[in-house]
């Protein structure tokens, strides 16, 4: 080639020259563990739904939710939400309304009619299960999607256990319960009703089960020794809530007093309240701070109405319907004690909220059990003490909720179908969390939380209807895109854009981004400029 | 391309990208084809700004003149790292002749294009700020009066960086460089030097003036696009950090650079024919220190005990800027 004067190389690229050799420190693309996921006692992996629900693809979205529960239209109505608790946004404006898209979700999918997926392989292997509750519910649907014959036995006349005994309409209408149920049922479980197991080992003997997974929850409720007259009405909370469910609702009369300070306490008073009381008092014996019910509901309740006693405990009632009510103080300790100031309360019912204990008659001669406080031990993978007997839900020493029921369900699924194979069932090593100092929360753009319309209080104290309404499919959607996606990619190019050597490799929609390391210098204005965290800085290796 | 059109889609126009917006909403550094007019391999520190800026503004003016563009440079670091003889990093027709002469030069080749009939070929002459305000700038004014068809981009990181941080025209009071040590009474840059050369662009009210900064993307490919839409004498100031002489960490480039627009300190706006006609607001405002403190050519403020009274100057002149030009909704 001839050259102009003077020039006696050609002109060559700076491709040539490695930048990459300078590097000390470099980029790599992790994936941090979101707050809520960490959160969710079932397991779910909210960050992954959310991401589909993003762009609209909602159909896309539900799968991904219902991977890890089969209830979303029930999640996101009786669901305590911890997910909302852990989320980071809420520390630049409010959490994201994880629970409202969760029911928006599985509302879309009951009116779209979405089925789950039949499983892909039998297995020819036969597992028990024993309690429709959502424990019951969700190890039924892991089983049989991961091809197991299912059998769900269920003693009362309808599936779905407290979900259905314990939880009043105006938080959970029926009509979704049972839709849910069906959808689970559709996958070729076996759905038995009232039809009660009295000998474990004998029942799963005579239908040749392999395995058995018993959820039958708590439904005993626990008496307290209270010296009352003859005449005087005194219920207990779970026969009261389900009563509800039949035809005839029970007889609780004007002034219906509630002693207990837990969510349950609060469903009867505030059931109490739409059956026409005109007085709902619940007798508490610490304070609010104090208090296990879950502050939203105590608040729906005041805002309904409903009065609190506390610092109280109940002495006698008298047949004519007094009660004698002590007045108590917290030591230093946190316990209430006994102070001498009686007052008395007039009331025409009084129900008994002080929690369940579980009916173990099942598993009477079963060797090798393990029973702490009424409940069955079972180890870290859900297994009695007795080889092939699973146990999972309420009757298992936990927090009570239907959250971590379903992720019983599931995480005994796993394991179930594990032992059926020979094998053990391995979780994979979770992820580093996703906290919000490794957010470069700037890049966020400002929205308020959608607030979900409630019923005005008039309406909603008189009738059964849901107290909270759903979102619909502009302010879900809008919803969905507050979430920050913690600590994994959601492809917004800033690491492509930023880099100032174009070490970046943009690989196309869905498959993220490589890094060129020829030519990376390690500079780490990436990472710094990752809004969600999903970029660190390692040592170079050497 | 319009900047900031979406309001909320999780991250709207902040991010470089964002999968939830169409296609033709999406910025021009987020395009898997973007003409990577600075290519890799380029010898610039650890974290520039200013090869970042360059790329930003030079891919930005290839997308809008269909890749007809012919870029003009000045001697200075951008030079100096992306052109050691006899490789290169640029990806389009490149032109280097002296310190002094890039806006000349730049006139030199719009007229030569005008001659030779091809209006479709646009012209860019780029610089730092030494290249710019100092040494450039009697060429500069020139090409300004005369309204010749050239884009002048200055990438402003405050100091004459190649040749070992001495002070500029650009340089803000009270940094340290080589040549305004952190010594004696009064250290680092004197307070009330200097010159606001957009500001003296806009009065030789040329068709267009912008400021803009490597925080902000969208609103500098915006402007880039704008100005290429328009003939005449148009100036750019893009604001680009320079880990080295301000003894920043080279992973904070793009956060400095967000401070100081978030601060006041350096304002994004807009002039046509000498007037501002727009500004872009600062969405978190912050103090001065949360910028400063991040710089080693600060480090004597924060001694013990600080020096309160000149970082209040600074705040001061940050306050100046914001109530100037409105930057606060």
């Amino acid at each position: 080639m001839d050259k102009p004067f003077a020039i006696t190389l050609d002109v060559g690229s700076s491709l040539a020259n490695k930048t990459g050799a300078w590097r000390t420190n470099r980029p790599l693309y992790v994936d941090r563990l979101p707050p809520c996921n960490h959160a969710c006692p079932a397991g779910e992996n909210i960050q992954g739904w959310l991401y589909h629900a993003e762009s609209g693809h909602y159909e896309a979205a539900w799968r991904a939710l219902t991977e890890d529960n089969p209830l979303p239209a029930i999640m996101g109505r009786v669901c305590y939400h911890p997910c909302e608790g852990a989320c980071n946004r809420g520390q630049l404006d409010e959490a994201v309304g994880i629970n409202s898209v969760e029911r928006f979700l599985g509302d879309e999918a009951l009116k779209q009619g979405w089925k789950f997926a039949q499983p892909e392989e039998e297995t020819g292997k036969r597992v028990l299960v024993v309690g429709a509750g959502p424990s019951g519910l969700s190890a039924a649907y892991h089983l049989r999607r991961r091809g197991h014959g299912v059998t769900l036995v269920e003693a009362g006349p309808f599936a779905g256990g407290m979900m259905r005994f314990g939880i009043p309409k105006y938080r959970l209408p029926r009509d979704v319960l049972d839709a849910e149920v069906a959808r689970i049922v559709e996958l070729g479980v076996g759905l038995q009703l009232n039809t009660k197991v009295t000998d474990i080992r004998e029942t799963m003997r005579a239908g040749r089960y392999d395995a058995a997974f018993l959820a039958v929850g708590a439904h005993i409720a626990k008496r307290a020794y209270i010296p009352a007259g003859e005449a005087a009405k005194m219920l207990d909370a779970v026969s009261v809530l389900r009563s509800m469910e039949g035809d005839e609702k029970p007889m609780l009369g004007r002034r219906v007093v509630v002693y207990g300070g837990g969510n349950t306490a609060l469903d009867v008073a505030r059931t109490a309240k739409r059956l026409g009381a005109s007085e709902a008092i619940i007798v508490y014996r610490r304070t609010r701070e104090k208090m296990p019910a879950h502050d939203f509901e105590v608040e729906e309740a005041l805002q309904e109405g409903v009065l609190i006693k506390w610092l109280s405990t109940i002495k006698n009632m008298a047949s004519e319907g007094t009660l004698t009510v002590e007045k108590m103080v917290l030591d230093a300790k946190g316990f209430p004690q006994p102070t001498g100031q009686f007052e008395t309360l007039e009331a025409d019912s009084l129900v008994l909220a002080l929690g369940q204990d579980v009916d173990l008659s099942l598993l009477e001669g079963v060797p090798g059990l393990a029973i702490k406080d009424g409940t069955v031990v079972v180890g870290p993978n859900m297994m009695t003490g007795f080889a092939g007997i699973f146990a999972g839900g309420d009757m298992v020493p936990s927090e009570r909720t239907v959250t971590v029921g379903v992720g019983h369900g599931k995480k005994a699924a796993r394991h179930i179908d594990a032992w059926l194979r020979g094998t053990e069932y391995v979780p994979a090593p979770k992820h580093e969390m996703a906290a919000f100092d490794k957010l470069n929360a700037w890049y966020y753009s400002d929205a308020p939380k959608t607030v979900r319309p409630l019923l005005d209080l008039a309406r909603r104290t008189s009738t059964f209807d849901e107290v909270v309404h759903g979102l619909d499919a502009t302010n879900a959607l809008f919803e969905a895109r507050r979430c920050l996606s913690c600590g994994n990619c959601f492809e917004c190019d800033n690491c492509y854009g930023v880099c100032p050597d174009n070490a970046v490799i943009k690989l196309g929609p869905g498959k993220r981004f490589e890094f060129n390391f020829d030519y990376c210098k390690g500079c780490g204005i990436c990472v710094s400029e990752c809004p969600c965290g999903a970029i660190k800085m390692v040592p170079e290796p050497t | 391309m319009e900047e900031q059109a979406v309001k909320f889609y999780q991250t709207g126009t902040f991010t470089v990208g964002n999968r939830l917006l169409a296609p033709d909403q999406r910025s021009v550094q987020s395009d898997m084809q973007r003409t990577n007019s600075l290519n890799s391999g380029h010898r610039a520190c650890q974290g520039c700004g200013e090869a970042l800026g360059a790329r930003y503004a030079i891919d930005a003016a290839m997308r809008a003149t269909d890749n007809q563009l012919i870029a003009v440079n000045a001697t200075g670091c951008l030079e100096v790292f992306s052109t050691p003889y006899p490789e290169t990093s640029w990806q389009l027709p490149w032109i280097h002749s002296l310190f002094g002469n890039a806006a000349a030069v730049a006139s030199g080749v719009a007229a030569a294009q005008r001659a030779k009939g091809r209006p479709d070929v646009r012209v860019i002459a780029q610089g730092g700020d030494g290249g710019t305000t100092d040494i450039g700038f009697g060429c500069l004014s020139g090409m300004f009066e005369r309204n010749d068809d050239v884009l002048y981009i200055c990438y402003d990181n405050e100091a004459y960086m190649n040749t070992g941080v001495q002070r500029s025209s650009a340089t803000p009071p009270a940094a340290r460089t080589a040549t305004t040590p952190a010594a004696g009474p009064s250290p680092g840059n004197v307070f009330g030097t200097g010159k606001n050369v957009p500001r003296i662009a806009m009065a030789h009210r040329i068709p267009y003036v912008a400021t803009a900064s490597v925080s902000n993307l969208r609103d500098l490919e915006r402007k880039v696009n704008y100005a290429m839409s328009l003939h005449g004498a148009r100036y750019i100031h893009i604001f680009v950090p320079c880990p080295l002489g301000w003894g920043s960490d080279p992973a904070d480039t793009i956060k400095l650079a967000r401070l100081a627009v978030e601060t006041g300190l350096f304002p994004l706006f807009e002039a046509r024919d000498g007037q501002v006609t727009a500004r872009t607001p600062i969405r978190h405002k912050v103090p001065v220190t949360e910028y400063l403190h991040l710089q080693k050519r600060y480090a004597h403020l924060f001694g013990n005990p600080p020096d309160l009274g000149r970082i209040a100057l600074i705040q001061q002149i940050a306050d100046r800027n914001i109530a100037e030009y409105g930057l606060l909704d």
